[in-house]
């Protein structure tokens, strides 16, 4: 009996090494977006750095994919999310699974923005709610975690946390990704571990900033802590639980991708520190760090909501408003401390 | 918009069963009660069972429903119960007791079957319904003859009147939407017909509109303490009930019910369920809905699937309606009932204001005589999972794209399986659906626009007061000078009609033309018959009025449609 076939769509860094470790269990027809880079991974088997296993297909159609797998992991920029779900949506049944691994938000503006418009959560969308709006899909789920691609294409021991309110996604997630070196945990709150990996992408920039300018672990630990807290407050307000937050997905993901140099933005915290602007910082990525714009999307609510998440504020700051990284720095530390812990 | 008119057609429908009365679903399940009796009981026991796989568990769980049943035979008895209740319990206690004493396994599993099959042939024939054609007949054309000379006595002047034809109950009840669709699908597949539930008076106000419109009866879950009345009772029964008790929440019973409904949308009969589970107490549309009974149209259509049951004869459609009302009888109990309930006041006892049949006559008078009319929109059918059907029960995804139902009971497109936990998100999702469609076709009336622009304005004006002290302030604060009511209610206005434009709502013929005009009518509508106005005009020609908490509950059913952004 042939092995079943689970679907990657999205060749990127994510995509290759989710790729590669559904690989060990059964085949994988990975999708890529680009006919050039199809032929190109077809004829090298190396996709974005890494050595693709021989039990991946690499496919420029998601006709194909639809037809040949149930499972379908999507793992392309929230930026290009919709536009891709839009395609694939024709193809898709009712008895499809999809699981994303995907860490950004989709904005929704009307098309005549009014004079006295107020952005709020129903602008918002999360890459679950996207599949769902886009397409018949509603077994939905979501893969987050501390998952640095690099360290995966490694082989590094690690693990995931699978989020759907449907026991099935979760089980499938496990069964598929499971193997020696990758352990897989279940949650219920698709939406509170998608906001996890959203929200903790802000924190790993500014974290990349304390770095650049050269502070040590002390400065770390009071911005993962603090930033711990403000990614509760965003979360739970945009409809997510709390105790996912202090799970995997959430401070497992904070830690790894703030003390990481491999993190994408990480990195561009790093360069902006050094006294890059923001687009010099961008052009030198390969890749899209979601946080950034995430970052905007966050800003633009909160300031309309009337709240104050700080740590965004200040980053929005520096990346779109030139402040300098050490003055947005000396900002947040002459603000008033405020009570540690006040959510629980 | 339209201009001002009728948007309601009267009209005769025919009956959708040509068959006539023998061919109904409901009529072959009262033929065969007790086998139906048996059916239910057996497929309960197998429910029970999956759901305490150990002995010890069952063994809790009857222990549980002793107690459960024990107290409330003790604290709450009603006239309906049957006086042998306290005689047989404590024969299950007695058996109970010496299951106890006995270590022969085969022995305990022997008794417990016995007393599960007992309690549970017992809920089951208490639940069942009883529908008899002859007497179907007979008080539908009560209802209807009754009704009908009603209304034209009270319409026209002068005793011969009331022999008058001019008059039906589709001038006083106004049916309005897909009702063409309904049909078409009653005579392809089984309907569930989910309902807003705001008044006691809507089962037989829904039960009039299904038989107006020519459909087989329905039938439907109507709350025991209804049968607890004998006149109330006959009718009920003989129009298609069956008996739901909400003093009993142990799990026996509550698999007993399911099972019921589920086995009776599985062969076919067309069922109404309240979704809210009770009437609404504040006024405000449904926004959560019970999920138990709605569980069972998702497992009844999985099962038809799973018995190969592929074409649309057996397919299952969900058909939101709402009753919009000008006036709503219960209101000042309702909402009285609600704020003690919001106030965390523990204890109450449900109370009824429908105890005695001289209540309810003099309701229905009041309601036929005077009331202000009242209009039912039909919202297009759904299938289990919430997508839109065309007339030929076919599902369709939001592009248009027709889409397999049962693809989603499957893993791969072939293979049906029952996951419990995914019928049970799939149920949850299919109460978003009903209640995002509830909203789509709630007609807004003239009286409820008024009353929630009064009651929003109140609100920004003492934005410091929570909702108890707002309710309490004195008279003089409670006066809107006419002119900025106007203002607001303009641009409130406005944006409801962005909003029938954009298909998000419905509205009554009455919200066009001159505000001055709507106003008035509005005014003179609302809640015309309570004792107290909720909303009048003072001499000065201001807004205000009598009652806080009755406008509070009719300003209630435009919530959750953002409006207050307008005020």
């Amino acid at each position: 009996m042939s092995k079943e076939c689970v679907g990657v769509i999205g060749s990127g860094s994510f995509g290759t090494a989710v790729a590669n470790i559904l690989a060990k269990n059964s085949n994988v027809l990975l999708y890529a977006r680009n006919a050039e880079t199809v032929e190109k991974i077809r004829s090298t088997r190396i996709s974005n750095g890494q050595q693709l296993s021989e039990n991946i297909t690499i496919t420029n159609s998601l006709e194909d994919v639809a037809k040949s797998c149930n499972v379908i992991f999507p793992v392309v920029p929230s930026s290009n999310f919709r536009e891709m779900m839009r395609q694939f949506a024709p193809f898709l049944h009712p008895y499809h699974v999809l699981i994303h691994g995907t860490k950004g938000l989709d904005l929704i503006l009307p098309d005549e923005i009014p004079a006295d418009f107020k952005m709020d959560r129903s602008c918002i969308r999360t890459m679950s709610e996207v599949i769902r709006e886009e397409s018949v899909v509603v077994r939905v789920g979501c893969m987050a975690g501390p998952n640095l691609a690099k360290e995966l294409a490694l082989g590094h021991p690690a693990a995931t946390v699978i989020a759907s309110p449907f026991n099935e996604v979760i089980n499938e997630g496990k069964r598929l990704l499971r193997s020696e070196k990758f352990q897989v945990y279940g949650n219920q709150d698709l939406k509170g571990v998608e906001l996890c990996g959203v929200l903790k992408n802000i924190i790993a920039i500014a974290s990349g900033i304390v770095s650049g300018l050269g502070f040590g672990d002390n400065a770390k630990g009071l911005l993962i802590s603090r930033g711990l807290v403000e990614m509760i407050y965003l979360g739970k307000a945009l409809g997510g639980e709390i105790s996912s937050f202090i799970g995997l997905a959430g401070i497992g993901d904070l830690v790894a991708t703030a003390s990481s140099q491999t993190s994408r933005n990480y990195t561009i915290g790093f360069k902006l520190a050094q006294g890059k602007t923001m687009t010099e910082a961008i052009a030198e990525m390969e890749e899209t760090a979601e946080g950034v714009n995430t970052i905007r999307i966050i800003k633009q609510l909160a300031d309309a909501q009337g709240i104050r998440p700080l740590i965004t504020d200040m980053l929005y700051k520096i990346l779109y408003e030139d402040m300098k990284p050490q003055d947005g720095l000396s900002y947040l530390m002459k603000y008033p401390g405020n009570i540690d812990i006040d959510f629980l | 918009m339209k201009p001002i008119g009728k948007d309601y057609v009267k009209k005769k429908y025919d009956q959708v069963v040509p068959g006539g009365i023998d061919e109904w679903p409901v009529v072959n399940l009262s033929n065969d009660r007790d086998a139906f009796i048996k059916e239910v009981t057996a497929e309960s026991i197998k429910r029970i069972k999956k759901l305490t796989p150990k002995r010890s568990s069952l063994i809790e769980e009857i222990e549980t429903t002793l107690f459960r049943e024990k107290l409330r035979v003790k604290r709450n008895p009603w006239a309906v119960d049957p006086p042998d209740e306290a005689d047989f319990l404590q024969s299950i206690k007695d058996r109970l007791l010496e299951i106890s004493g006995n270590d022969v396994k085969e022995d305990i599993d022997e008794t417990l079957e016995d007393i599960l099959s007992e309690i549970i042939e017992r809920y089951a024939s208490e639940i069942a319904g009883n529908f008899k054609k002859s007497r179907f007949r007979m008080a539908r054309s009560i209802v209807t003859f009754g009704f009908a000379r009603l209304l034209n006595a009270s319409r026209a002047r002068g005793f011969w009147s009331i022999f008058s034809t001019r008059y039906s109950l589709q001038d006083k009840i106004h049916i309005t939407g897909e009702v063409e669709e309904l049909r078409t699908l009653a005579k392809k597949g089984t309907i569930i017909m989910v309902p807003t539930h705001f008044s006691n008076l809507d089962s037989i106000l829904i039960g009039w509109v299904i038989s107006a419109l020519g459909l087989p009866a329905f039938i439907y879950g109507a709350g025991l303490n209804l049968f607890n009345i004998k006149i109330f009772a006959y009718f009920m029964e003989s129009l298609g009930a069956y008996k739901v008790d909400r003093r009993k929440k142990n799990l026996l019973y509550l698999e007993t019910l399911k099972s019921y409904s589920s086995l009776a949308i599985q062969k076919g009969c067309h069922s109404l369920f309240f979704p809210g589970g009770t009437r609404s107490r504040s006024g405000q549309i449904e926004k959560r809905l019970k999920l138990g009974l709605l569980s069972t149209a998702i497992e009844a259509q999985r099962v038809n699937y799973q018995k190969g049951k592929r074409d649309g004869l057996h397919k299952i459609f969900i058909v939101p309606v709402t009753l919009n009302y000008n006036f709503v009888l219960e209101a000042p109990s309702l909402i009285r009932e609600y704020l003690r309930l919001k106030g965390q006041e523990r204890y109450y006892v449900e109370n009824d204001e429908y105890s005695t049949s001289y209540k309810i006559s003099a309701f229905l008078l009041k309601f036929f005589t005077k009331g202000s009319d009242i209009s039912v929109s039909i919202g297009r059918g759904l299938d289990v999972l919430g997508n839109y059907v065309d007339t030929d029960g076919n599902s369709y995804d939001k592009s248009g794209r027709q889409i397999d139902t049962q693809e989603y009971f499957t893993k791969d497109g072939k293979i049906i399986s029952h996951d419990q936990q995914r019928e049970d998100e799939y149920t949850r999702m299919l109460s978003d659906r009903i209640v995002e469609e509830f909203h789509r076709i709630n007609k807004v009336f003239a009286s409820h626009l008024v009353a929630y622009v009064a009651f929003e304005m109140l609100q920004k004006k003492f934005n410091k007061l929570d909702l108890y002290n707002l309710l309490r302030i004195p008279e003089e604060d409670q006066i809107i000078p006419y002119e900025e009511f106007k203002t607001v209610f303009q641009t409130v206005l406005r944006r409801v009609h962005e909003m029938y434009n954009k298909g998000e709502i419905s509205v009554s013929p009455y919200l066009t033309g001159d505000p001055d005009k709507i106003i008035a009518h509005g005014l003179a509508n609302m809640g015309m018959y309570h004792a107290k106005r909720p909303l009048i005009k003072n001499k000065k020609g201001d807004i205000s009025t009598q009652d806080l908490n009755l406008l509070f509950y009719y300003h209630n059913r435009l919530v959750g449609y953002n409006l207050e952004k307008y005020v």
